[in-house]
């Protein structure tokens, strides 16, 4: 990891660099793809790094590819043996020559052991360090922490055997979520609705978290029957930290998210408040150093918020963040990951507007969103004020079938939620990918939706929306 | 490099103010044309310049394994070969480590899961679209399988028949959550 103190590299200073350049990046290795990747890369063209791509078979030619400075080999198409293999990252770092990694988002981004390697290996890892990956990647351990640092969580607890979930479940009351602690995103969460179902379910949850996460461990949590996604965005050096406002991103199918926005509407000013102060408390119990993300559960029927999980990496969506802040927040990773102290305080986070990101997927939502891989004939993408896409295709692109669906993030930025969301409406019409199938229509439905138009909108509002529009 | 969203929208500023309704650009690295649409502009951007590939990279130092040609899928008379949904990576089990859906030997329905296929990390179940017997597997499990390969061979019930396909659709796919990161 960036090993240097604070002596600070501050040009404006004219401080002798000499200390400060133990922990400099000169050549990143960008280690993903798609998108993320071509985001990292013109951060890197900006700030004069040299930035290499590592890229699998499949990727070699891509538009990321095209963008970097150089691509070196990763491994063949299938993740597991490329972006999913810390091994192959370290060697491509090596064989490139360069000082950092950024990991992207997915992938290995969120890896104790390819931090550990980077460390070994002598590279800085762009993310925190891999006690901090550690603290929150484990659900009941990101929740004791939590829990720590006085925030507040959903009512539930461990559950090792029958007997104990028994007990938390008379605590909690039903209906209940079983967790599986190696899960996330979505992943090895059962619910059950009534204390029959308890034992069945709490059997089926341990096999299939053993199975899927090699970790049979459990807990149970209260279901909060409307809920919305909220997260609140921080930086931290190690010693301090920042709060760079909320987004919403409580448009979801099967907890994969469409649409987010920032900030997050209808909320009081007073819970926005307290969520920011809940996010500060965690980054900071966690001395942690990096770009970090806190989610929360907002319960619409409570007016109160439980901390959800904390993702220890850049995320999909924060670009609405950064139109609404005006920070360019891998830029921001980067120089914590030299070694810097944060370079804003609290009171220079000023909001402007609203942000709205639409991601545009190649599946077909008409065939139950069913995956649409192919080659990309032509894309044409709205361009002006306040409009900005983040994409990985360009007319002749192939998408692979290896990875995840995601084209582009078209990212819209209005004086206010209304001038945002006509913004969007404006920019769909003029957005064309040709070639594949993509989720651009359902967006434009949805846009036109008048429960979500009045915002706030929560977890369980985008599968309504769909079963009205089929 | 192609052009930032900064270059794009200072040649916005410039197209505003001069009537022009469009505009074609040519780099020796990039295409760009941008164009009045609405009540806006689109841009139709392209990337000319190559890769640079580091020599000697990681991996095995191959920089790109020759696609194996696979000779065309043939099953024996009167049975028919189970083809995937869609391209992707087949899977013959729920979980790793979990048991297979079903096995040789095993009798199978029309309906029966004979199989998953990942494709951009959704679920698309196989089913095997016939009834009858499977009397082998041709492509293993975590094998990459393109739209015309053969996953499985089923031998029908009550013989006859001459020999078939079967694509093993399933209505939309299941997403798998996680890896994207949020």
């Amino acid at each position: 990891m960036a090993s240097t103190g604070v002596a600070g590299r501050v040009a404006s200073t004219g401080v002798v660099e000499r200390v400060a350049d133990i922990g400099r990046i000169h050549r990143l290795l960008v280690a993903n793809r798609g998108e993320i990747a071509a985001r990292v890369i013109r951060t890197c063209a900006r700030l004069g790094i040299e930035s290499v791509l590592a890229a699998s078979d499949a990727d070699l030619d891509s538009l990321p590819a095209r963008l970097a400075d150089r691509v070196v080999r990763l491994g063949p198409a299938a993740a597991a043996q490329s972006y999913l293999d810390p091994a192959a990252v370290v060697r491509a770092a090596q064989a490139a020559g360069v000082d950092a990694v950024h990991p992207g988002y997915g992938f290995l981004s969120e890896n104790p052991a390819l931090a550990r390697a980077c460390g070994a290996a002598g590279l800085v890892f762009v993310g925190p360090a891999p006690e901090s990956l550690e603290a929150v990647g484990d659900k009941l351990r990101a929740r004791s922490h939590a829990l720590a640092a006085g925030l507040p969580v959903v009512p539930g607890g461990e559950a090792a055997d029958l007997a104990g979930a028994r007990a938390v479940a008379a605590e909690v009351g039903y209906p209940l979520l079983v967790k599986a602690v190696g899960g996330g995103g979505g992943r090895g969460m059962k619910l059950v609705r009534a204390a029959d179902e308890l034992a069945h379910t709490l059997d089926l949850a341990v096999s299939e978290a053993a199975a899927a996460f090699g970790d049979p461990r459990v807990y149970l949590e209260r279901f909060v029957s409307s809920g919305r996604h909220v997260e609140v965005q921080v930086l931290g050096d190690g010693t301090s930290a920042v709060a760079l406002g909320d987004r919403d991103c409580s448009v979801q199918r099967r907890y994969q998210k469409l649409l987010e926005e920032a900030p997050a509407p209808l909320l009081s000013d007073v819970l926005r408040a307290q969520m920011a102060d809940a996010a500060l408390a965690l980054t900071r119990h966690l001395g942690y150093r990096g770009l970090g993300t806190v989610e929360l559960l907002v319960d619409r029927e409570r007016d109160t918020f439980y901390f959800l999980e904390m993702n220890a990496r850049i995320q999909v969506e924060h670009p609405v963040t950064e139109l609404v802040t005006g920070l360019d927040l891998v830029a921001e990773q980067l120089a914590v990951a030299e070694g810097l102290p944060l370079r804003l305080r609290q009171q220079d986070v000023v909001l402007t507007g609203h942000a709205v990101e639409c991601r545009i997927n190649a599946e077909d939502a008409a065939a139950g969103f069913r995956p649409s891989p192919g080659r990309i004939e032509r894309v044409v993408l709205p361009v002006g004020e306040g409009i900005r896409v983040d994409t990985h295709v360009q007319g002749g692109s192939v998408v692979p079938p290896y990875y995840d669906s995601l084209l582009a993030k078209l990212v819209v930025h209005g004086r206010d939620r209304d001038d945002a969301l006509a913004r969007t409406r404006a920019a769909l019409e003029l957005l064309e990918i040709v070639g594949v199938t993509t989720t651009a229509p359902v967006h434009q439905a949805l846009l036109a939706d008048p429960e979500f138009a009045a915002g706030g909108v929560d977890t369980a509002f985008f599968e309504r929306f769909l079963a009205g529009v089929h | 490099m192609d052009l930032t969203p900064d270059d794009v929208r200072d040649v916005l500023r410039v197209l505003d103010s001069s009537g022009l309704d469009e505009l074609h650009l040519e780099t020796a690295g990039l295409t760009l044309t941008v164009r009045r649409a609405g009540g806006g502009w689109t841009a139709e951007q392209q990337v000319l310049r190559e890769p640079t590939l580091v020599p000697s990279g990681g991996g095995d130092g191959h920089v790109r394994p020759p696609e194996e040609e696979r000779p065309a899928a043939e099953v024996g008379e009167g049975l028919v070969a189970v083809h995937p949904p869609l391209l992707g990576t087949f899977y013959r089990a729920p979980q790793p480590g979990a048991p297979p859906f079903v096995d040789v030997g095993d009798a199978v329905e029309s309906d029966t899961v004979v199989g998953i296929v990942e494709t951009m990390k959704m679920m698309t179940p196989v089913h095997a679209g016939v009834r009858g017997t499977v009397v082998e597997f041709r492509t293993a499990n975590g094998e990459f399988a393109d739209a015309d390969a053969v996953l499985l061979v089923v031998a029908p019930a009550g013989g006859g028949g001459a020999g078939g396909q079967h694509r093993g659709g399933g209505a939309g796919g299941q997403h798998r959550g996680g890896g994207a990161g949020g």
